[in-house]
């Protein structure tokens, strides 16, 4: 549709590394005028960096930078913005407590002479502004009263009235419900057609494939496909951003693996329509004694909620949990420790004490058992040493503040503290997410190891890695809704990606 | 041999932190102590009435009814909360073991006589009961608690208000008044009683789990949550205890000061935090303890009394006091940084 124009952005060769990893290697990119550019690839792909470059996050990097066909180079967010690039992050950006006419002119709102805010005329030109948006809304309400979808609009409405011809949208629909969706659709064919080029990053293929005209695909810092959006499939594009044939040497999981007829022992915990917010939609499994069970979905799908509502920091609005059988109302995280359940969240910052030594971080959990009224310090580090020793976790030292070791080992730290009286049900959110290879195995097999001792194990991770190297059985989850479950088939990455 | 790995790793581990950073990670324990000892010295050689026996012994009775106070708030900063309501709680605390004992005819106070141990029992139920409320505000209702022992500041003043209506009572059960300004071989008995709470305040921080809770929610209040700790638990019990030893120090007060009125301790809120802080422990919480405190309230003392003894304007001493304050919360927060620093 734009061949024969000049592109408004022409990137050539553009390298980028982070402390000798390369992020992005020797990638060519063009935008013209009134097209929208859709972006997939896995996490780390390398398609965030690009548009980081884009929007002037990461001054550094080689290769040539030509804007409307003159070589340029951006300082800063600052310059970037200056000649008319927006990006709108994946995290809403909005101020809730503020009305919408104020969130639309964050930053350069109308004022007279003295200073003063223009509110009539910031809302009159506010209404104006959103209507010709399509978005018909009181300019004077709170932001916050408003629904996600309308939230994200005004936020995309704020980055084209600050003057961007250029937006960058990341992850834009993953909160949203398809009626949302496809009122964003529209708005952004609509400014398409006004000449607006637009860069729309999505794990969800078919919004891609359905709004954007041109589609390019990154795998390992790559560039490996650049094609018209009619003219390819989400198998195509799926198949195309996991690679073939296994280049690393980690199991790439392409192949189909199958998943064990189905074993496991008793039912230990029963999930019976649990709904929370927009998160989770009446969502209902089983965890069985000896089985992993795998959670896979893209960021945002609800994951985190569920994790939360099975330890008892979240209460969810609708549904039961039954621990062996009996129900429970979990009223705090102790409850939810009581009954026997134990979590390993995605985050060390969330998890860990970095300012207490190794064994008062394993036994926090457990202090309750070896000690009544006083502490008994010899114990608590006789069984730190134990878990030390056995998950490997070095250096080998009970009483070295957490803060010192690194992150591979700290992750064994936060594990180790459920470790010495095993629960009935492990829930890990993330248990491998940024650990080298001999790290991730290590807790592949400490895993493993639970597993075979009769716990009932739940991992949720939006890697489909993790998800296939430890799950007996699969739950997809999907804009808070269970849509798929593996179980006793064949599965693997490529059928994943399709089901969520 | 896996031994000679394990045993020299360490080692190579612990070596580039140096002594540098060891003092570094300390600072927080050292700049206090460096501190009353700078003072102490300075104030000896400036008055000869300073450092004599007489004078320490001053000094100690000078801070023991902060002392008192300064052990629940300890609890309280630890867990990285605040409470405002000490000192209306121990004034009311105070008046209220006043209100229920006989007071003489010419005291104008529509009191409500009891035998000593039931008033002293009232009045320790009086200020438990204004704990939990500041302990249901805060994690019930989900109140800061700066907002929440703000208006408790405000409620305990007003009951204190109506129950005194504007008078003086003086007398207060026999053993409070023994606590309170007796003493028994020279020792004043509130020296003692505040001894034995802060090293009972410490006992608990130290050995027992339920101050090794403490320090854990203050140090990583979302990790203690997903330990699977009670925090809400947690953080009511020291707005409890708090209150309680506030109530403690304010019936000795009463004793010790030998009237119980409106607005008697006001400066008590200052001074104790003012004692927890100085001393060193963390506004940010988990770090810090009863043994920082005590250098605190000796920082402070030795500064109260220290401006007593040597020739200043004594309008001058209100804003050294407040340089000071300034100076230890400057230290505090840098204290804190650096051993960040120190742990990366």
């Amino acid at each position: 549709m734009s061949q024969g124009r000049l592109p408004i952005l022409e990137l050539k060769e553009i390298t980028k590394a982070f402390g000798g990893v390369e992020a992005l290697r020797g990638v060519d990119f063009a935008l013209h005028a009134g097209e929208i550019h859709g972006l997939v690839g896995e996490n780390g792909a390398g398609k965030s960096t690009l548009m980081k470059i884009i929007a002037g996050v990461h001054p550094e990097f080689s290769g040539r930078f030509m804007l409307d066909g003159k070589e340029t180079r951006f300082r800063s967010t600052r310059d970037a913005h200056a000649a008319g690039i927006g990006m709108v992050h994946q995290e809403l950006s909005v101020a809730p407590d503020l009305t919408v006419a104020e969130n639309v002119f964050l930053g350069n709102q109308p004022t007279n002479r003295l200073g003063l805010v223009q509110w009539r005329r910031m809302a009159r030109e506010a209404g104006e502004q959103l209507s010709r948006f399509g978005i018909d809304v009181d300019p004077m309400t709170r932001l916050g009263d408003l629904p996600i979808g309308l939230q994200q609009l005004i936020e995309i409405a704020r980055v084209l009235f600050s003057g961007a011809r250029l937006i960058i949208l990341d992850e834009p629909t993953s909160a949203l419900s398809p009626p949302e969706v496809e009122r964003l659709f529209t708005t952004l064919r609509r400014l398409r057609d006004q000449g607006t080029s637009i860069v729309f990053i999505s794990h969800f293929i078919e919004d891609i494939l359905r709004v954007s005209d041109l589609v390019t695909v990154f795998r390992n810092g790559r560039k490996v496909a650049e094609t018209r959006s009619a003219d390819t499939s989400k198998g195509a594009l799926i198949e195309a951003m996991i690679g073939r044939g296994g280049e690393t040497l980690e199991h790439s999981y392409t192949d189909d693996l199958m998943l064990p007829p189905s074993g496991g022992g008793s039912v230990v915990l029963k999930a019976d329509q649990l709904s929370f917010g927009r998160s989770l939609q009446h969502v209902s499994f089983e965890a069985r004694a000896g089985e992993v069970l795998g959670v896979y979905g893209f960021m945002g799908c609800g994951q985190l909620e569920l994790s939360r509502i099975l330890f008892g920091k979240l209460k969810p609005d609708h549904g039961t949990l039954a621990v062996d059988g009996a129900a429970k109302t979990f009223r705090s995280t102790a409850d939810a420790r009581r009954a026997g359940v134990a979590l390993v969240p995605e985050s060390r910052r969330a998890m860990l004490f970095h300012q207490e030594p190794v064994y008062k971080n394993i036994s926090i959990s457990i202090l309750e058992r070896i000690s009544a009224l006083l502490l008994k310090p010899v114990t608590e580090r006789a069984i730190a040493k134990r878990q030390v020793e056995q998950l490997q976790i070095r250096p080998p030292v009970v009483g070295l503040d957490l803060g010192m070791l690194s992150g591979g080992n700290q992750q064994k730290v936060a594990l180790a503290k459920w470790l010495t009286y095993p629960p009935r049900l492990l829930v890990l959110c993330e248990p491998t997410r940024g650990m080298d290879v001999g790290a991730k195995n290590d807790v592949i097999n400490i895993v493993r190891d639970l597993r075979a001792k009769g716990l009932a194990i739940i991992v949720l991770s939006t890697e489909p890695e993790t998800v296939l190297s430890l799950a007996d059985r699969i739950l997809v989850l999907k804009r808070g809704a269970v849509v798929r479950e593996f179980a006793c088939e064949a599965v693997s990455k490529d059928r994943l990606l399709e089901a969520a | 041999m896996a031994s000679s790995d394990s045993a020299t790793r360490p080692a190579d581990h612990q070596r580039p932190r140096g002594l540098g950073s060891f003092l570094r990670s300390q600072m927080r324990n050292i700049a206090p102590f460096l501190t009353l000892i700078l003072l102490s010295g300075f104030f000896a050689i400036a008055s000869p009435s300073f450092a004599t026996l007489d004078n320490v012994g001053n000094i100690l009775t000078q801070v023991s009814v902060t002392g008192i106070i300064a052990v629940g708030l300890t609890f309280v900063i630890l867990c990285a909360e605040i409470d405002l309501s000490i000192a209306s709680i121990a004034n009311v605390t105070g008046i209220a073991v006043a209100y229920f004992t006989l007071q003489e005819s010419y005291v104008n106070i529509a009191n409500v006589p009891m035998p000593g141990w039931a008033a002293i029992l009232l009045a320790l139920a009086l200020c438990a009961l204004l704990g939990l409320v500041n302990a249901l505000g805060l994690t019930v209702i989900g109140i800061p608690s700066f907002i929440m022992t703000l208006a408790m500041m405000q409620i305990a003043a007003g009951v204190s208000a109506m129950l005194v209506r504007g008078q003086i009572a003086y007398k207060v059960p026999p053993l409070i008044t023994t606590l309170g300004s007796g003493s028994i071989g020279g020792i004043p008995w509130i020296v003692i009683v505040a001894a034995v709470m802060l090293l009972g305040g410490h006992l608990v921080l130290t050995y027992t789990r339920f101050g090794r809770y403490v320090y854990m929610v203050g140090g990583n209040r979302e990790a203690a949550e997903f330990a699977g700790l009670n925090v809400k638990l947690i953080l009511g019990a020291v707005m409890v205890i708090s209150a309680v030893c506030s109530g403690i120090g304010g019936m000795l007060g009463v004793a010790h000061f030998g009237s119980a009125q409106q607005n008697e301790f006001d400066t008590y809120l200052l001074d104790s935090i003012a004692a927890v802080v100085v001393g060193g422990t963390s506004l940010f919480g988990g770090r810090g303890g009863i043994g920082n405190t005590i250098v605190g309230l000796f920082v402070l003392g030795v500064l109260n009394n220290g401006l007593d003894h040597v020739n200043i304007d004594s309008f001058l001493k209100i804003l050294i006091r407040g340089l000071i304050l300034l100076a230890a919360l400057i230290i505090n927060v840098y204290a804190q940084r650096l051993r960040e620093q120190a742990a990366d």
